[in-house]
């Protein structure tokens, strides 16, 4: 086996263990849009951090986390609807990413593969921001699991009996700007979302608690991350894009599964 | 003789840009004493319900509560994303410690085994109301807290309902704080009852409130609200713009 297919396997294999249980609690707090969102901004995190000159994923971590906390003072206003908001700032956020990336044209940056992921290119030094990032992501997640899951079902039952609600919300959008920044070289900026979202609602019909579907959500994203390298390699497609379609083929492939239980009640 | 109030709040106000939701408002909640607060749509119910749980805070007014109460909330109703596998018996347990008090607190609200391994965005309206009341019940409360609790039932249902509240206050000692608009029966079960339109409109035991001027003036023509209430507030059909008549359904998420 080829060296750099080895590193992208491991590569995206580690995004898919994090990206599974977190990309489900994306899927049952209805977070898709504002995820996709930090996706959009992680592109200008890229030209930070090539204007700065530090690591691209510790500026693209930067950078989506800031974009979060931005968003959450913005919905302090009454006036425009969350949806909106997100629109306005995933928007804004990709144009002045590629604009900054364009005025750095002395500097040679490969846009498509910012924006569509090139997994193939990932060197040890990003399989141990991937693994390193990914283990204190996935360490938190379980730090925050109850609380989250907690604020998850409802925010105001939470509150009343005693959940920190802000701070786990806060270290719940970090995280995802954590995950965000190390998913960029698999699937790129356009792409992230799928695979935080994808493997989780392919999961859905085979779990019955929160943490099977989590679980089984990450395996998922393995089976994707495997299968879609393997047709990139096989029929010569673009590696990112065609992970995302073996996961959409996975979904696909669970609708057909009949249901493993119906309403136990008569 | 008496405890401190588990709650008391004086002179609470609350004003969203110019327009006032609250005006000066006094509530008090003690120990084994059921206090209603009644009033028509947009009189404030909801917000000071927020209030008195520590969601809100007021524009104007001070919010007491004893030392370290645990409250009990019953919210009117809670979506969760079917995306979420999740059963009655996990819904029930997650807030709360062991599992040892489980089973009585189920056989207290009628809550039947078999709905526990049911996933809980399948429970019905009339099913879900008990699921959340038991899970009110599981934290021990010193304060329960319900809003509009009877809703999604028959007339029946929630006159056993009210009753069933009145026993949980004798077993527990809890205060109970109920928000409501379905007048008739949730006064009846009531050993206080606020009245309230924005600011008090008038407060003491049941009948006195069934009497009072204010409390009449907030039905047109002042009628007086026996016999009539239990029809005008328990609607099990709506009208189209053309008035025909519409089922509401019961089952929210089915």
């Amino acid at each position: 086996m080829h060296d750099f297919l080895l590193r992208a396997a491991l590569g995206g294999i580690g995004v898919a263990l994090i990206a599974g249980p977190l990309g489900s609690f994306i899927v049952w707090r209805r977070m898709a849009y504002f995820g996709d969102t930090l996706a959009h901004s992680a592109l200008l995190g890229v030209a930070v951090g090539i204007l700065v000159g530090i690591n691209t994923t510790l500026a693209v971590a930067l950078v989506s986390t800031t974009i979060a906390l931005f968003l959450v003072l913005l919905q302090n206003q009454r006036y425009l609807a969350s949806d909106t908001l997100l629109g306005i700032l995933a928007h804004s956020a990709l144009s002045l990413g590629l604009v900054v990336v364009a005025i750095l044209a002395t500097i040679r940056v490969d846009l498509i593969s910012l924006l569509f992921g090139d997994i193939l290119s990932i060197s040890r030094i990003d399989l141990l921001w991937i693994y390193g990032g990914g283990a204190v992501a996935l360490v938190a997640l379980v730090i925050i699991w109850r609380p989250l899951l907690a604020i998850t079902v409802d925010e105001d039952l939470a509150r009343v009996e005693g959940v920190p609600v802000a701070p786990v919300r806060l270290a719940f959008m970090l995280l995802i700007g954590l995950v965000i920044a190390i998913a960029l070289k698999i699937v790129g900026v356009l792409l992230i979302t799928s695979l935080l979202i994808i493997p989780a609602a392919a999961a859905r019909r085979f779990a019955s608690t929160p943490e099977q579907m989590a679980v089984v959500a990450a395996l998922a994203g393995v089976v994707a991350v495997l299968a879609g390298l393997s047709g990139s390699w096989v029929w010569d497609t673009p590696s990112g894009p065609s992970i995302v379609i073996a996961a959409a083929l996975l979904f696909a492939l669970s609708l057909l599964v009949p249901s493993l239980r119906g309403r136990a009640k008569a | 003789m008496k405890q401190d109030p588990l709650l008391h709040l004086s002179a609470v106000s609350v004003q969203f840009g110019q327009s006032v939701a609250l005006d000066k408002v006094d509530l008090t909640v003690h120990n084994g004493q059921i206090t209603t607060v009644i009033g028509p749509n947009g009189a404030g119910k909801t917000t000071l319900l927020r209030i008195a749980l520590g969601l809100q805070k007021p524009t104007e007014g001070v919010v007491r509560r004893r030392g370290n109460i645990r409250i009990g909330y019953m919210p009117q109703r809670i979506t969760i994303d079917r995306a979420l596998p999740l059963t009655v018996r996990r819904f029930l347990t997650m807030a709360n410690g062991p599992e040892d008090r489980l089973q009585a607190v189920l056989d207290e609200t009628g809550v039947p085994a078999s709905l526990l391994r049911v996933p809980v965005q399948h429970a019905s309206g009339g099913e879900f109301q008990r699921v959340l009341l038991a899970r009110a019940l599981l934290r021990d409360p010193d304060l329960l807290v319900l809003d509009e609790p009877a809703q999604s039932l028959d007339l029946a249902g929630q006159s056993e309902f009210y009753d069933l509240i009145a026993s949980i206050r004798d077993r527990y000692g809890c205060g109970v704080l109920v928000v409501s608009h379905d007048l008739h029966l949730v006064m009846a079960a009531a050993d206080h009852v606020v009245c309230i339109n924005r600011h008090v409109c008038c407060t003491g035991h049941p009948q006195e409130v069934r009497r009072d001027p204010a409390y009449l003036a907030m039905f047109p023509g002042g009628r007086p609200v026996d016999g009539l209430a239990v029809y005008e507030h328990s609607h099990d059909h709506t009208h189209t713009a053309h008035g025909d008549v519409v089922p509401l359904k019961d089952r929210e998420n089915a």
